[in-house]
């Protein structure tokens, strides 16, 4: 292994790893997270990365590859959502608000109960990016290059859906075909991005930098590139930080990302 | 005349609440039918069902094979935080089979084309709605409640428009509205909804009738020949709860 330097900065190997996990997810976070925003999915969000953790205690339970058990568990919660979405009593929200806490809380529960020692708590909730394996980042940019390439191949039905879902389906769109893939997509995301941030963070690293990037663009590609953009920023000062302050790496991300959003809104708005 | 939508005994309740009962109705190439209703009557439900975004819970609805149709929505929400101009809002619709310049300028859209979706008026969203809806040069044109706070020129106009564009391309279109009595004049057929079909007609000129001068005397005549009254001929009444009244045949067993 080499300690090649760069601009005279000795970086160990840990941290170039770090980084190109990082900007992995920050890549597919752009375009993902600005469907999130567009169509309030901030919270659905949430719930899908506090499932994530009941994922990892099934996936070590049951002996099977954790990023795996992880998306399984984020689509069996979007599956059980939609089916929960067919009564018309309750609101969006408030099934998310049961689902959401209710997996977490089952989540801490089985993690503590059934595999204790096998776990490390803190890295699931808070991310462990320091310590990603190359493996670990070869399959992080393999899922981040293959959402993005799903992204781009469904570009127009999933902008059509989210701007009107009846029109979409009137020209011809398979509206309920198109949500699910969009939903399988975020749960595929959220177990690559769970080891950056963590279950905690996943949706901070979503919606920040897409709100971020909504003044500086004027086109919805805009939008996810300069999100992206600005994701891979984020990830790098937030690195940095953890490097030069010892501070913790995913938290410092997404406060890197809040910094940029912050200084977004010193533009003077266009429209 | 080549049938469009074919849709026989529609019948649709949600929660308990009977919204559509027993509805035929039939579209066809080249005719414009009006339907009309008080609020509440099912007259979206029904064109829910027509358009297959709802599934009636009796009844058959059959779609000519391949039908291209143009929907344009009561109204339109767009997140602030979607970046989208009109033309990619038109553009969201698919390869257009229309020329894009001409349609806007039909529609009076081509000065907006580069404008924010979100920064349009009510009036100004609907035509871009039209817009989007006729690109796709649709064999049935679906307005549901088109003239919904649209002032009575912009109502003549948009039935002007609509009237011409059913000469030239021969569209079939469906025309919801909430107003009972004013209606578009060149309907071939009115269908009066209120959860079943109470009657159906045509709209009368009678654009020398002093009530009418009264009311629309001022507008020019072109706009006076697009609006038209449609009397109703119900033999029954309904309640508050919509049900149906009929009115009491005295029979030999009547004390009163």
């Amino acid at each position: 292994m080499s300690t090649a330097p760069i601009a005279n900065i000795d970086m160990p190997d840990f941290l170039y790893l770090a980084l190109l996990a990082g900007l992995a997810v920050a890549l597919v976070a752009g375009p993902l997270g600005s469907f999130a925003v567009w169509r309030r999915m901030a919270y659905f969000g949430d719930t899908l990365a506090h499932s994530a953790l009941l994922g990892i205690t099934l996936g070590l339970l049951l002996e099977i590859n954790l990023n795996l058990a992880v998306a399984l568990g984020c689509l069996v919660l979007a599956l059980i959502l939609v089916g929960l979405q067919q009564q018309r009593y309750l609101a969006t929200d408030t099934l998310l608000g049961i689902l959401s806490h209710s997996t977490l809380a089952l989540g801490l529960v089985c993690v503590s109960l059934f595999s204790e020692s096998r776990v490390d708590l803190m890295a699931y909730l808070f991310g462990d990016i320091l310590a990603v394996t190359p493996g670990e980042t070869l399959g992080v940019w393999l899922v981040s290059l293959v959402v993005v390439a799903t992204l781009v191949g469904f570009w127009r039905p999933l902008l059509s859906i989210t701007v009107h879902e009846d029109l979409a389906r009137i020209e011809g769109i398979p509206v309920d075909a198109v949500r699910t893939l969009l939903m399988l997509l975020m749960a595929l995301v959220i177990a690559i991005a769970m080891k950056v941030v963590g279950v905690l963070l996943i949706t901070a690293l979503l919606i920040i930098p897409a709100a971020a990037s909504r003044r500086l663009s004027h086109t919805p590609e805009q939008m996810a590139i300069i999100a992206s953009l600005l994701g891979a920023l984020a990830v790098c000062l937030g690195l940095g930080a953890s490097y030069w302050w010892d501070s913790p790496a995913g938290p410092s991300i997404v406060l890197s990302a809040t910094l940029l959003f912050s200084l977004t809104l010193l533009k003077r708005q266009g429209d | 005349m080549s049938l469009l939508i074919n849709a026989e005994g529609i019948s649709l309740s949600r929660r308990g609440r009977q919204i559509l009962q027993q509805v035929d109705i039939t579209l066809e190439a080249g005719k414009i039918l009006t339907l009309i209703g008080p609020n509440g009557a099912g007259k979206t439900s029904l064109v829910r069902c027509l358009l297959g975004l709802t599934r009636p819970d009796t009844g058959h609805i059959r779609q000519t094979a391949g039908l291209r149709i143009g929907y344009m929505p009561q109204k339109i929400h767009l997140e602030t935080s979607l970046p989208l101009t009109v033309s990619r809002f038109l553009a969201l619709g698919g390869k257009p089979r229309l020329d894009l310049t001409e349609v806007a300028q039909m529609t009076g859209i081509d000065k907006l084309t580069g404008l924010p979706m979100q920064s349009l008026s009510g009036g100004e969203t609907q035509r871009v709605l039209l817009a989007r809806a006729l690109l796709r040069d649709p064999q049935l044109l679906v307005l549901d409640e088109p003239v919904q706070g649209v002032d009575v020129s912009g109502q003549t106009a948009l039935y002007r428009l609509i009237h011409e564009i059913r000469n030239r391309r021969g569209c079939g279109v469906l025309l919801v509205s909430h107003d009972l009595h004013l209606v578009m004049a060149n309907s071939d057929t009115v269908v009066c909804l209120n959860q079943h079909v109470c009657c159906h007609g045509h709209p009368e000129q009678v654009t020398s009738d002093p009530a009418y001068l009264a009311l629309f005397g001022d507008l020019p005549e072109r706009d006076q020949q697009q609006i038209a009254i449609y009397t109703h001929h119900h033999d029954h009444q309904h309640d508050v709860h919509g049900k149906v009244i009929r009115p009491h045949v005295h029979g030999p067993h009547c004390e009163h």
